[in-house]
Order: structure tokens, then C-alpha cells, then sequence
């Protein structure tokens, strides 16, 4: 008989840590081929070379923190947060971008905190946000979307781009690069442009940006896989989407002439990954079933008023991490009402 | 220039009357600190800290007199109690003062016993029932296991016995003891 | 057959492994030749032995008497001849021994003089209590609490529901499945019994509906009684742990028991069914309980069935009675696969709890080395009691024991819903109940120590009276012997004065 546990229960489920790994990086494929379609093989080789980075450094920081390496190399979590932080960086970001971004993530964000299951902020956001204040032009540089422009970047080429920041016939990247949608919107209402001429631009699609909302569709679709299969939980996603939409709609609907409409919005730039993979990340966010919904209720308020009002193009990131600073207190808060309690003798 | 000082020094006012205020209104009245620290050893009363009984050294620890690590009835976890009380760093038991052992009861072996009332005498929290050229005989769910009748008893009739472990006194063990890092058996 | 009113969130859906133990009828299990009683076999004081080694016992015959209120009897098993009382190895987690009796059986199992009742409507409801203390009854669903104490209403509450406990929720257990099958009409016994010493009459039997055969018999016993017509079969959905008292009573009336409060505060009273049936047999037929129904099963075992066994048979008399392939000294679980407790002894007896031998978990859990919780949140979701096991888990780890009553430790059920799903393999259960023994011992130790000091106090306040009244009564006897002194001065110089008055005279 084999040894099994000294205490009961003595059964368990078929969940585990490493399976909702694999699971969600499955989820990801649909939009990952959404990206290489529309922004060229850049995010790849992006991708590869974070998740190189991403094990080595996990791996130096086990051994310095005397942990063994067997169940935490093997758990995905470096891996999940170098795939999400390679698809949410621009596609021909310079090496050293990702270098930058992923050490610190490992090392300061999920580490120093005490490894897998002791961070309070999500590794992958925190990197992000440290690059965009850091780098904010390299972090800005996007890529038209095929379809925009002519973009015929293979494999080999955006190798050569990120490696050594010019292609082989001494081009550089400004001459591809431009403002993303959410980019173009934002400055262009602020000049006053009326919305429905802003969409009419060659970088806008039916919805969103001509690629991102394709790119989003892709990512719902792979969240909504995750649903299913018990890996997230509806809560947050339907919270997040439910607010950016209320509010964009109460906005859209008293300002139209300078409010973006409510489809635009949740088809463009993080917010469906934000909503399925990156603030669902179980260690950052809230944990109780109430507090989940206020959670994301919170992270789509945030991120409409950070991109109407705020600084910058997309508020996925900031919104996350000011949430994440609040889940504890939420989970405090929303406490469900245990079975007997307040009830008289 | 003049009026950002004016206005600095008004700001200052202003924000120290009312933390002044709230310094007073809204104060918590909570138990002095020897009373806190009392309530955290353990009331054996065996004086192997050097003063006499719990009362004495928990005064000395609110003086600042004394270390918070000369208790071992108390062990381990009352050292680390009062290091949460007071903010200071967890000590290991001073060895000067004993080492931490399993609880023991005083029991008389009544047939050695004479009777002379040096043990109650001795007891601090009269645990010994028995009165001259009487039999003297141990409360045992009085008994603090402090070992100050040992000595006194001239025959030399008190055993300090371990108490045995029952299916009722039985605890269930610390599953921390599984190193979640190093993955650790049960 | 009616609905249930309510439900309980969280809980699981497992797989009930049922049918291997349910092919054949409750079978005999032939009689050993040594039978182990441990004195404490129920919640409560331990039981006194009443005899000594080398008396002369019958079946039936009480050996060991109820000590205090919460305490029940012990009675022999067997005929035969005491052989030891001491200490013996007993079935309980720790591997400690207890407090035995054991009994040399002769073969011959010569009944006692049986006290039977036939008609017992005429019996007290206190009649009938004394008789179901006396007869040791205590709840045979695993808990082991004396029944008669469940049957008395008092004097403040008054019972409006006995609920009849036929749920049998945890995967692999079929005992109470068999007892409705196959004996139905002596569970109805019992309930009658209980019924006339609650002064109730409305009842239900609530079963889960993955035993339709024990719902079919238990309706046609029900509908030849003509005082249990108000009794009615209550089937409720299969879900784990729907048969914990709490959770049932939530599902059949939709209404919770305060916490730290009792099932009759709501008016309901809760007993398995087979209790019932001991009840029955006790009142109706005089026996006293000495024996129960064990579900032996598990991969390992090739004839798995149930088997009526009397107390006190060592359990690998069981084992190999149903031909099981396991290595001597290798562990075996007592109740059920999500809160039983494994056991390595085989000479340990069977008790009044245990319901249950599982030897060969399908698809056990490894003894997987935890990751650190990712507080995904899942443990919650599946909690019955609505608790927060992730919170616990945290100041259970960190031996925060004020925190861990805050988010309410100790109603707790220890149901094991939350290890099952953890993806991190933690095992939670043992968390609590490793922080719930420590709380409660760390509330004894205060106790005591607070106790200690008020007796030290009073001894420092008695030294200092008794100091004072030395001091007092020094100074008075000062004061006593100047003044005894200043009056015999103040006499003689008053006789000397008169005797010069008198010589100046003359």
C-alpha cells in the first residue's frame, strides 16, 4: 500500500498548482496567435527569452534563499509571469527591456516577499509599471497593427531588432513605429477631436483598434476557458468588465462628443487580459467571494479613470497594483456570515 | 516669504492643539504594564528567577531591571509572549536561572512523611494540606511544580513526578514542523 | 416522502464507493476469544470498573458503571471470565492505552436476565431514559455521545422535530445503509421509544438519495406503524458532509443552530439511526449495547461487507475474517476516508464509534510535500460552516490563537472539504486541530496559573494578618505588663505613703 498521509482527509481532488499553470498558459495560445498575426514573430521571441530569464533568475534565487529546486522551479509561476509580461511589453521592446523587467519581478516583487504564495502585488504588473516609468519611450513604441501599415517582420528580423536595436539593412525601428489606439484616442480627444471621427482613422477597426480587438476577443475566449474548467473564478473578470462598461457607459451617454463609447473600451489595449489572467492572479487578489466582485469592481473603475484622466494610455497595471494594496483590507471587510452566527440562544 | 512662514507656523500650531487634544480625549486606558506582564508568566512561584515569586520580577522587567528570559517554567513560549508585550528581541532561556523541563507535581510519599509542617510552610500558594504531627499530603491540581518544598523536607519524602501522558491529555502535534519549503515529512 | 427546505453552501460531490460493501447482507462476525473493552468509549467521564479478575460474567452483564452526569455503562459482550483491568492499547490517534477491561469468552455467550418491554407506552419518559443509560447507548454515527442525554428535553426547551439521521454522507461507510435495508422494522422500534421520551411527534428520517433500496424499505416499515404516522422519509441530495448534524438540520428545516448553542435551542433533536435500532433493542428486548454494525472495505479487502461485531473483537480478527492482503504493523483507517483516523495496531479493539475499517483508499493522496498557499480562495468556496480556512491556515501557522478564535476555530467540523481541493496539497484539518488542542490547553494553563496567583495572593495576604495580629498582641502584652507594673509601683508607693501617715501618727 503506498504511504499516504498521516492525517485525514485522506482523499484529494484533482486540482493543482502546477495543473492551473499549464492550464492557463494554455489559454493564453488563442491570443498569443492573435499577436504574432497582427504585431509579427516579435512577441515570440520576446516571450522565449523572458522565460529563459525568468527560470535562471528563479532559479539563482532559490539557491540563495536555500529552497530546494524541485517543486518551485517546476510550479509555472515564473513562467506564467514571464508570458505575461512578454505579451504585455511591446512586441520589439530591446532585450535589456525584458532583462530589467523580469529580474526585478522575480527577484524584488515575488522573492524578497518570500516566494510563490507570500507576495502582495502581482510580479508581472510591478515589472511593467517599473519599465513604464523607467523607460516610457521604450515602453511606448508600439508597432502598427497589420493592416495599418506594411509589416513583414519575421522571426529572424525582430530577433535582430531586439538584439541590437536595428535591422540588417541599418533601418531602425522609428521608422515602423506609432501611437497605439488607446494612445491615439486619448491625446485626440484631449484636442478636441470628436470620437466618431477619431474612429474613423485608418488604425481603428470596427470596435477598437484595427488587431486589439481581435487580440481581446482572443483573450476572453481563453478566459472564458479558464472559467470553465475552475481555474479562475467568474468573479473578478465579470466585476472588472461590469464597471469599466458601467462607467463608460454612464460617461458615453452624458458626454458623447468626448467620451470613447463603452465596446471601445473593453476591446482595447490590457483590458481583457486584464480581466481574465492578470487581476484573477489568485496571490494578489481578494479571496473572498464578495471581495472578489468589489476587487474587480475597483480595478475597472480604476483603469477608466487612470485612462480618461490619468497620465497615461492604459490604467491596467496601476489600477491592478492599487487594488492589490487594498485586497487585504477588502478581505476584511467582506467576511461571509458563518454558520450560527448572530443568531440568539 | 514672511507669509509662508506665517503660514507654516499657523499649520503647526494648528496640527499640534489637535493632536494635543486628541492625546487627551481620545486616550485608551489600559492596564499598567506590570499587571500585562504578571498576567503572562506562568505563577509558579519558584523564585528560580532570582526574586521572590512573579509578582517581584515582573515588576523588575516593567523597571527595565532585569531580562525578559529568566523564567523556565515559562520557557519558550513566555519569553516570546513578553517579547511580543514589550517590542524587544526574543532571548533564549537564561541557563543561570534552570533549564526548561517537562511539568512535574510534588507528591509526599506518606510513609517517609513526619509530619513537621516545614513543606507547607514553604508552599507559596498553600497547595499542602496537613497541619502538625498530621499526614501532609499534596493538592495536586493545586501543585504549580515549583520544587520549594523539596528542600525544606527533612526526610527528605517529596518526589517531583512527571504527569503521564493520557489519550485525554494527548495534543495533536505541529504540522508546521513540515518545512512547507523544504517539503519535509510529517 | 416530502422535500427539504434549505441546504448548506460548499460541500463536495465525491465518489461513494459504496456498492463494493453492499453485495451481501449483514453477516455474523463469529466470536473471538479474547475481548478488550476500553472504559471510555464515549464522549464524556470514563466508566468505573464494577468487577475484578477472575469474576464470572454473562453476556450482557454490566462490567463497568457510569461515572457522573455525561458518562454511560459498559456491559460484557460475552460470557466469560474478566482476565485483566488495566491498561491496554486503544484505538485513538496518539497510540496511547487506556483504562481496559478484558474478558476470556467461554463459547457458551449465555444471556443475562433480560428486563424486556414489549408494550412500553406505559413506561415514564424518565423510565425510559434511566433504561437507555443503563443500557450504555451512546451515538453510534461516530461521535459516541451519551443518547440519553439527547433525550431529555428539559425543562427550558421543548422539542418540536426529532430528525432521524440516515444520511451516511462520507464515501465507502455503509452501515447505516444496511440497517435500513435489512432492518427497518427495529429502527422503527427505536423511534418510538424516542419519540415517547421527547413528547414529540413529528419526525423525520432523512436518507440521501444514492440509497434508494433503504429508502424504499424504511418507507414500507414506516407505513405498517400506526404511531408513526407523522413520521415521514425526507430524501435529500447526495453531497458530503450533508449527514453532519449542523449541515442536516440546515438542509431539512433551512434553519442554523447558534453557535455555541445546542439543537435543542431550535427545538430539534438529532439522532443516527442506529442508535435508533439500539434504543429499540433495549427498551423492547432488554440488551444492552453490545454490539454494532462495521463496514469493513477498501481495495485491499476481498470480502468487503458489513458485519455485526461485538465490542472488544481485535480488529484483525476482522481483517482476516474478510481476507484483507495487508502487512502486519501496516496503518488501516477507522470511520471513513475524510475523517477517520489511521491506526497501525491491529490488536486494538472495536468500539462503540467505530463504524467503519477502510483498508486501501482508491486513489489515496500521496503524502505530498505542500506548496505554499496561493490563496486561490477554493477552500472557502467549498466550506460548509462558511468559514475562512485560508485565514485560519495563516494564524494557525503562525500560532496566532487569538486571531484564529476571531475567525471562529472552533466551529470548525473538520469536515476535510478544504484539504480535498486545496491545489497546494496543505493539509488544513490538521492546522485546526493542532490550533484548536493548543487554544484549549493554553486556556487550561492560564486558568490554572491564574488560580496560582490568587492563592499566592491570599497566602501574602494571610502571612501579613497573621504578622499584624503577632504585632498586636506583642503590644497589648507590652501594654498589659507596663500597666500591671505601673499599678503595682503606684501600689506600693501608696503603702508606703500610709505606713509613714500611720508612723507620723503615733
Amino acid at each position: 500500500m503506498p504511504l499516504f498521509r498521516l492525517s485525514p482527509p485522506f482523499l484529494s481532488g484533482t486540482s493543482r498548482v502546477t495543473l492551473h499553470m499549464v492550464q492557463l498558459l494554455l489559454a493564453l495560445v488563442p491570443a498569443l496567435i492573435a499577436l504574432v498575426f497582427f504585431f509579427g514573430a516579435g512577441v515570440l521571441v520576446n516571450i522565449t527569452f523572458a522565460i529563459i530569464v525568468a527560470l535562471i533568475t528563479e532559479a539563482l534565487m532559490l539557491k540563495l534563499r536555500d529552497r530546494p529546486l524541485k517543486p518551485f522551479l517546476t510550479d509555472g509561476s515564473a513562467l506564467v509571469t514571464a508570458v505575461l509580461f512578454a505579451m504585455a511589453i511591446p512586441p520589439l521592446a530591446p532585450w535589456w527591456l525584458t532583462v530589467v523587467g523580469i529580474v526585478f519581478a522575480i527577484v524584488f516583487a515575488k522573492h524578497l516577499f518570500g516566494g510563490l504564495g507570500y507576495n502582495p502585488f502581482n510580479p508581472a504588473m510591478i515589472a511593467y509599471v517599473l519599465l513604464l516609468l523607467s523607460f516610457p519611450l521604450e515602453m511606448t513604441t508600439w508597432l502598427p497593427a497589420t493592416g495599418v501599415a506594411d509589416n513583414s517582420l519575421d522571426f529572424l528580423s525582430a530577433f535582430q531588432l531586439i538584439f541590437t536595436g536595428e535591422l540588417a539593412n541599418g533601418v531602425s525601428v522609428d521608422a515602423f513605429s506609432g501611437a497605439t489606439p488607446l494612445d491615439a484616442m486619448k491625446t485626440q480627444i484631449r484636442l478636441s477631436e470628436l470620437p466618431s471621427t477619431i474612429a474613423n482613422q485608418p488604425l481603428f477597426g470596427v470596435f477598437g483598434g484595427i488587431g486589439w480587438e481581435w487580440i481581446n476577443v482572443w483573450f476572453a475566449v481563453g478566459g472564458l476557458f479558464l472559467i470553465y474548467r475552475g481555474v479562475i473564478s467568474w468573479h473578478i473578470p465579470v466585476a472588472m468588465i461590469s464597471a469599466l462598461l458601467i462607467i463608460s457607459s454612464i460617461t458615453f451617454f452624458l458626454a458623447p462628443e468626448s467620451t470613447a463609447s463603452p465596446l471601445f473600451h473593453l476591446l482595447s489595449g490590457g483590458t481583457m487580459i486584464g480581466a481574465f489572467f492578470i487581476a484573477t492572479d489568485p496571490v494578489t487578489a481578494a479571496t473572498t467571494v464578495k471581495g472578489r466582485l468589489v476587487f474587480g469592481a475597483g480595478v475597472g473603475l480604476l483603469t477608466y479613470i487612470i485612462r480618461v484622466w490619468g497620465g497615461y494610455p492604459d490604467g491596467i497595471a496601476f489600477a491592478v497594483i492599487l487594488m492589490n494594496m487594498l485586497a487585504p483590507l477588502i478581505d476584511y471587510y467582506t467576511q461571509p456570515k458563518v454558520y450560527g452566527s448572530g443568531l440568539v440562544k | 516669504m514672511f507669509t509662508a512662514i506665517i503660514a507654516i507656523t499657523l499649520l503647526a500650531l494648528t496640527f499640534g492643539l489637535l493632536l494635543g487634544f486628541a492625546a487627551i480625549y481620545f486616550k485608551v486606558e489600559g492596564d499598567p504594564i506590570v499587571e500585562q506582564i504578571d498576567k503572562l508568566l506562568p505563577q509558579t512561584q519558584c523564585g528560580q528567577c532570582s526574586f521572590a515569586g512573579c509578582r517581584p520580577y515582573a515588576e523588575a522587567i516593567a523597571n527595565g531591571e532585569v531580562d525578559i528570559n529568566r523564567c523556565p517554567p515559562g520557557g519558550e513560549a513566555t519569553i516570546e509572549a513578553l517579547a511580543n508585550l514589550l517590542e524587544v528581541e526574543v532571548k533564549p532561556l537564561d541557563d543561570e536561572c534552570g533549564v526548561e523541563a517537562p511539568k512535574t507535581l510534588a507528591v509526599i510519599d506518606e510513609d517517609r512523611c513526619i509530619g513537621c509542617t516545614l513543606c507547607i510552610q514553604a508552599c507559596p500558594v498553600d497547595a499542602i494540606l496537613g497541619a502538625a504531627k498530621q499526614m501532609h499530603t499534596v493538592f495536586a491540581d493545586e501543585c504549580t511544580g515549583c520544587e520549594l518544598c523539596v528542600e525544606p523536607c527533612p526526610v527528605d519524602c517529596i518526589d517531583m513526578v512527571e504527569t503521564k501522558l493520557n489519550p485525554n491529555t494527548w495534543r495533536w502535534p505541529d504540522p508546521s514542523h513540515i518545512d512547507l519549503q523544504t517539503g519535509g515529512q510529517i | 416522502m416530502t422535500q427539504a427546505l434549505g441546504s448548506f453552501p460548499g460541500g463536495l460531490k465525491l465518489a461513494g464507493q459504496k456498492k463494493r460493501s453492499t453485495q451481501t447482507p449483514i453477516r455474523k462476525m463469529p466470536l473471538s476469544k479474547t475481548l478488550v473493552l476500553p472504559l471510555q468509549q464515549h464522549i464524556g467521564e470514563s466508566a468505573v470498573a464494577i468487577v475484578k479478575v477472575g469474576d464470572k460474567v454473562l453476556k450482557g452483564q454490566k462490567i463497568a458503571t457510569a461515572n457522573g452526569h455525561v458518562s454511560v455503562c459498559l456491559h460484557a459482550p460475552s460470557s466469560g471470565i474478566i482476565s485483566a483491568v488495566g491498561d491496554h492499547p486503544i484505538p485513538h490517534p496518539s497510540g496511547l492505552s487506556a483504562p481496559c477491561i478484558s474478558i476470556d469468552t467461554d463459547g457458551e455467550d449465555h444471556w443475562v436476565e433480560r428486563n424486556m418491554a414489549e408494550d412500553f407506552s406505559d413506561l415514564t419518559a424518565h423510565e425510559l431514559r434511566q433504561r437507555i443509560r443503563e443500557a450504555g447507548i451512546v451515538g453510534l454515527g461516530g461521535a459516541g455521545f451519551p443518547s440519553f442525554i439527547k433525550l431529555n428535553p428539559g425543562v427550558h426547551h421543548h422539542v418540536e422535530t426529532l430528525i432521524l439521521n440516515g444520511v451516511e454522507c462520507e464515501p465507502y461507510i455503509t452501515c447505516d445503509d444496511m440497517l435500513m435495508r435489512e432492518r427497518a422494522q427495529g429502527i422503527m422500534d427505536g423511534i418510538e421509544v424516542m419519540q415517547q421520551a421527547l413528547h414529540v411527534n413529528n419526525c423525520v428520517i432523512a436518507i440521501e438519495d444514492n440509497k434508494p433500496e433503504a429508502i424504499s424499505s424504511m418507507e414500507l416499515a414506516l407505513a405498517s406503524r400506526e404511531k408513526l404516522k407523522d413520521t415521514k422519509v425526507v430524501v435529500i441530495p447526495t453531497r458530503y458532509p450533508a449527514g453532519s448534524e449542523k449541515q442536516l438540520i440546515q438542509t431539512i428545516t433551512g434553519k442554523q443552530v447558534p453557535t455555541r448553542g445546542l439543537t435543542l435551542d431550535i427545538g430539534i433533536v438529532l439522532h443516527n439511526v442506529g442508535t435508533a435500532y439500539a434504543v429499540g433493542r433495549a427498551i423492547k428486548h432488554g440488551e444492552p449495547l453490545i454490539s454494532r454494525i462495521v463496514t469493513v472495505t477498501g481495495k485491499d479487502v476481498k470480502h468487503a461487507g458489513n458485519f455485526e461485531t461485538l465490542f472488544g473483537t481485535p480488529i484483525h480478527e476482522l481483517l482476516s475474517f474478510c481476507d484483507t492482503k495487508r502487512k502486519a504493523g501496516e496503518p488501516f483507517i477507522q470511520g471513513g476516508p475524510m475523517m477517520g483516523y489511521n491506526l497501525a495496531g491491529d490488536k486494538l479493539p472495536v468500539t462503540k464509534t467505530a463504524n467503519c475499517i477502510l483498508v486501501g483508499v482508491d486513489d489515496a493522496t500521496q503524502a505530498a510535500k505542500p506548496l505554499p498557499c496561493i490563496r486561490c480562495g477554493d477552500c472557502a468556496t467549498v466550506c460548509p460552516v462558511s468559514l475562512l480556512p485560508q485565514q485560519l491556515y495563516w494564524h494557525s501557522r503562525s500560532k496566532d490563537l487569538e486571531k484564529t478564535s476571531e475567525y471562529n476555530l472552533f466551529d470548525c467540523i473538520e469536515c476535510g472539504c478544504c484539504s480535498y481541493v486545496c491545489p497546494s496539497q496543505i493539509p488544513l484539518v490538521q492546522y485546526f486541530r493542532f490550533a484548536k488542542t493548543e487554544t484549549m490547553n493554553q486556556e487550561q494553563e492560564r486558568q490554572k496559573s491564574d488560580l496560582a496567583r490568587i492563592r499566592h495572593d491570599n497566602r501574602q495576604e494571610r502571612q501579613e494578618r497573621e504578622r499584624i495580629e503577632k504585632e498586636e498582641k506583642q503590644r497589648q502584652r507590652k501594654a498589659a505588663l507596663a500597666a500591671s507594673k505601673a499599678a503595682k509601683e503606684k501600689k506600693e508607693a501608696e503603702a508606703a505613703e500610709s505606713q509613714s501617715e500611720s508612723q507620723e501618727k503615733q
